[in-house]
């Protein structure tokens, strides 16, 4: 089954254990500012609101790239930056609509979201499932479920 | 290692920076935080110096898991002589201030001296420099936040700053982090504006690496997670009501303080309390509470965002207030609601905002509103005075008095003193709900003899988060004794006490231990930290912290006569409720707690004793 990670801003505390837990997995270090998944605080609306690649099927960023660095992983569907390829031109950050892909002067390669491989530490480490990894078909399953449990209304009776 | 190694020394009278080697012989003594900032303070300044003078010194100290993933690993410590209390103050914070603080690679901040002119301290990584703040003083803390991530267009810059109250020398002044976060208590953020530092902004993007052994660490942190989220207060009902949980609890106990301590029942309690944060408002149909907020790494996720009613009379033309914001604590409902007698939830809540907007500890105010509404009860001072009317109750003189204290105007300059300063300057001591010069929190220390206890002991005068003992006498962890006795107290409260001293220097929150024994911290501390970690040495390092402060405070002209409550808590009994007829019996107790602290009956540590701790 292919998954997708699955955000739900209404249960996110903004403790940023998933900022922490990408940028262990992919750094060694436990380092918001390297994490590929971001946490935003809309303070006055009382909102905290992760955020990463969505893993478009028709990719802006891999069909940006001049130099094919962005592979499609066909286990898991991320689109996958190969920093072997990548000559960090930026391309693909000025492609991406949604700000995801992002340049690394540390490491002079683009960076996003990977997947890790199929086991995302971002939704492993969150407490209270604001992210998770579901099956990437049925990604409305859970809000289908309580609307049909909402229509229901013989149960009320 | 976890420690990143380096400290960063700020001559503000000079106006450098430097970086220096952490004295790895200390962090093996010390660990971090709240014992290793003591360590250095102690060491660097003479305990007889005027906390608001250039020879005093203010430290930021992270802990070793500040910023890495062991749950609650964001907290950072302030520590200083108090002006509040003329002795350590050391408050601790939550927000992400300190993981950032970390994440530049400093384990903590040493400021000495006066600037001539207001200055911020910017940090950017191994880059430290201060700069001109003339244009910020004066402002409150989230304009300075907003400004400061404005002038160096940087959206996730974090910072620690202290607002006009702080400037002006409020002796409750608190330094404001992440726009309602504070290191609160004893006056901390009168010492940041005696030095003319309005803030330090601080961006890392280094991490914290070094774990000793980071799979064992993993491991830890993990377990340590899903007890937290498995155990009742800590899984739910810390994250639904936020300590706020306590207030019907505490007052169906007769243990909630009332108008200074003149009751230990509110009758306006539920009207303040967690249930009531939750229930739709009549006038817009909304819940004052809008959701709960973790600090940096949480997985309890205490903090509460509120919205204030807009219709209320304290905001109905101030709509800069309408947005949700740091949401009311039990500790600032009971001081703003209780303690003065007011149980209008909106009021407090405004209060509890110019608190976060202007830097004040929300419970030393609103004690002081307490002490002097009793004052105007008595007729001792006048409405021409304070400049309006402040009987028991009084929505409006709250939220007027909040106003003029955190801005420094009129009445608003006496009541920066604190309820001591209060009191004294009317000639009734006596009514000043404090030990050694801080107000009390939220227990009465009649209804609950071991936190009677732990406010006579606290070595930052009264303060819960010394030894929690309401922990045992309410809630039975780790297990449940009778808040009518005395005996066993002390030595339950020195356990307390030294638990909690190694807590607060591991870069763990307090809170952990509804759930937490020393079974889930010690695992985390030894697989991030090298070195020998075990639950004996940190129980020792947790006495030696406790000892050290001691020896800090006699040195500043504390003596055993300073352990004691006043004279309401030891001779006027409970009126009502659960606790009626109870007196502070601290005299039952205290004897036994210098002996069990290996102190002479004058409250002095032994030759032995210090011997014994390496001090």
């Amino acid at each position: 089954m292919q998954k997708s990670l699955h955000i739900d801003p209404g249960k996110c505390t903004g403790c940023l254990q998933c900022e922490m837990a990408c940028s262990y997995e992919h750094t060694g270090f436990f380092n918001p500012s390297r994490s590929l998944i971001k946490v935003f605080d809309f303070h006055h609306e009382g909102r905290k609101v992760p955020y990463t690649c969505t893993q478009c099927a028709e990719a802006w960023c891999l069909n940006a790239c001049p130099v094919e660095a962005i592979k499609i992983d066909a286990a898991t569907g991320a689109k996958v930056v190969l920093d072997a390829v990548c000559v960090g031109c930026k391309v693909c950050t000025i492609a991406c609509p949604f700000g995801t892909v992002n340049y690394s002067h540390e490491t002079g390669k683009v960076q996003k979201c990977d997947l890790c491989g199929g086991d995302p530490a971002c939704a492993d480490a969150c407490p209270t499932n604001a992210i998770t990894y579901i099956d990437s078909d049925w990604t409305g399953l859970e809000r289908m479920r309580q609307w049909a449990q909402k229509t229901d209304s013989a149960a009320r009776v | 290692m976890a420690w990143t190694r380096k400290i960063l020394r700020i001559n503000l009278t000079q106006g450098t920076c430097s970086s220096e080697a952490l004295n790895m012989e200390w962090a093996a003594q010390y660990l971090g935080q709240r014992g290793l900032a003591s360590r250095y303070l102690v060491s660097e300044i003479d305990p007889g110096v005027d906390p608001l003078s250039p020879e005093n010194k203010i430290i930021y100290a992270t802990g070793p898991l500040t910023g890495t993933m062991a749950s609650t690993g964001g907290r950072y410590s302030v520590v200083t002589k108090g002006p509040l209390t003329g002795v350590i103050a050391c408050s601790n914070s939550g927000g992400f201030f300190g993981a950032e603080l970390k994440f530049a690679g400093w384990d903590m901040i040493i400021v000495e001296g006066r600037s001539p002119k207001p200055v911020y301290l910017h940090i950017e990584n191994e880059l430290a420099e201060l700069l001109p703040a003339d244009d910020l003083w004066g402002t409150t803390v989230w304009a300075t936040e907003a400004a400061l991530k404005k002038r160096h267009q940087d959206p996730l810059l974090r910072v620690s700053s202290i607002g006009r109250a702080g400037e002006n020398q409020v002796l409750f002044a608190a330094i404001v982090n992440d726009l309602h976060r504070a290191a609160g208590r004893s006056g901390v953020g009168a010492v940041m504006g005696s030095k003319n530092l309005k803030a330090i902004a601080v961006r890392g993007t280094r991490g914290v690496g070094n774990i000793a052994d980071p799979r064992a660490f993993m491991a830890a942190a993990t377990a340590g997670k899903k007890v937290l989220a498995e155990n009742a207060v800590t899984g739910q009902g810390l994250p639904t009501y936020g300590t706020q949980v306590l207030m019907n609890v505490i007052n169906e106990m007769g243990a909630l303080p009332t108008r200074n301590h003149r009751d230990v029942e509110f009758e306006g309690a539920r009207k303040i309390s967690a249930e009531a944060m939750h229930e739709k408002r009549a006038t817009d149909g909304r819940a004052h509470l809008v959701t709960n907020q973790a600090c940096f790494g949480c997985t309890i996720a205490c903090g509460r965002i509120s919205r204030i009613d807009e219709t209320h009379f304290s905001v109905e033309t101030k709509p800069e207030y309408w947005g949700a914001s740091g949401g009311l604590e039990y500790e600032a409902a009971w001081a703003l609601g209780s303690a003065n007698g007011v149980d209008d939830l909106e009021a407090l809540q405004f209060a509890n905002l110019l608190c976060n907007e202007d830097g004040m500890d929300p419970i030393s105010f609103g004690a002081t509103i307490g002490a002097l509404m009793e004052l105007y009860d008595l007729g001792i001072v006048s409405k021409e005075e304070i400049g309006l009317e402040a009987p028991f109750g009084s929505a409006e003189a709250l939220c007027k008095l909040a106003e003029m204290t955190a801005r420094g105007e009129g009445f608003g300059k006496t009541i920066g003193l604190g309820s001591k300063r209060l009191c004294e300057k009317y000639g009734k001591p006596e009514l000043s709900m404090t030990v050694k010069g801080q107000e009390f929190p939220a227990y009465d220390g009649r209804a609950l003899q071991g936190m009677g206890l732990a406010y006579a002991t606290s070595n930052r005068g009264a303060c819960h988060l010394r030894g929690y003992m309401v922990s045992s006498e309410v809630f039975g962890i780790p297990v449940k004794t009778d808040p009518r006795e005395t005996a066993g107290k002390a030595e339950m409260l020195k356990a307390f006490q030294d638990a909690t001293a190694v807590v607060d220097s591991s870069g763990l929150c307090v809170f952990t231990t509804f759930a937490w024994t020393m079974n889930d911290i010690q695992p985390q501390i030894q697989a991030a930290c090298e070195g020998d970690w075990s639950q004996d040495s940190l129980l020792q390092m947790g006495e030696r912290i406790w000892n050290l402060e001691r020896d800090f405070n006699l040195a500043a002209g504390i003596t055993a006569k300073d352990d004691t409550l006043p004279p309401r808590l030891l001779n006027e009994p409970c009126k009502t409720g659960g606790s009626k007829g109870m007196v502070a019996e601290i005299g039952k107790m205290l004897p036994e707690y210098y002996s069990l602290r290996g102190w002479t009956p004058e409250g002095v540590p032994t030759a032995a004793t210090r011997s014994r701790l390496g001090l």
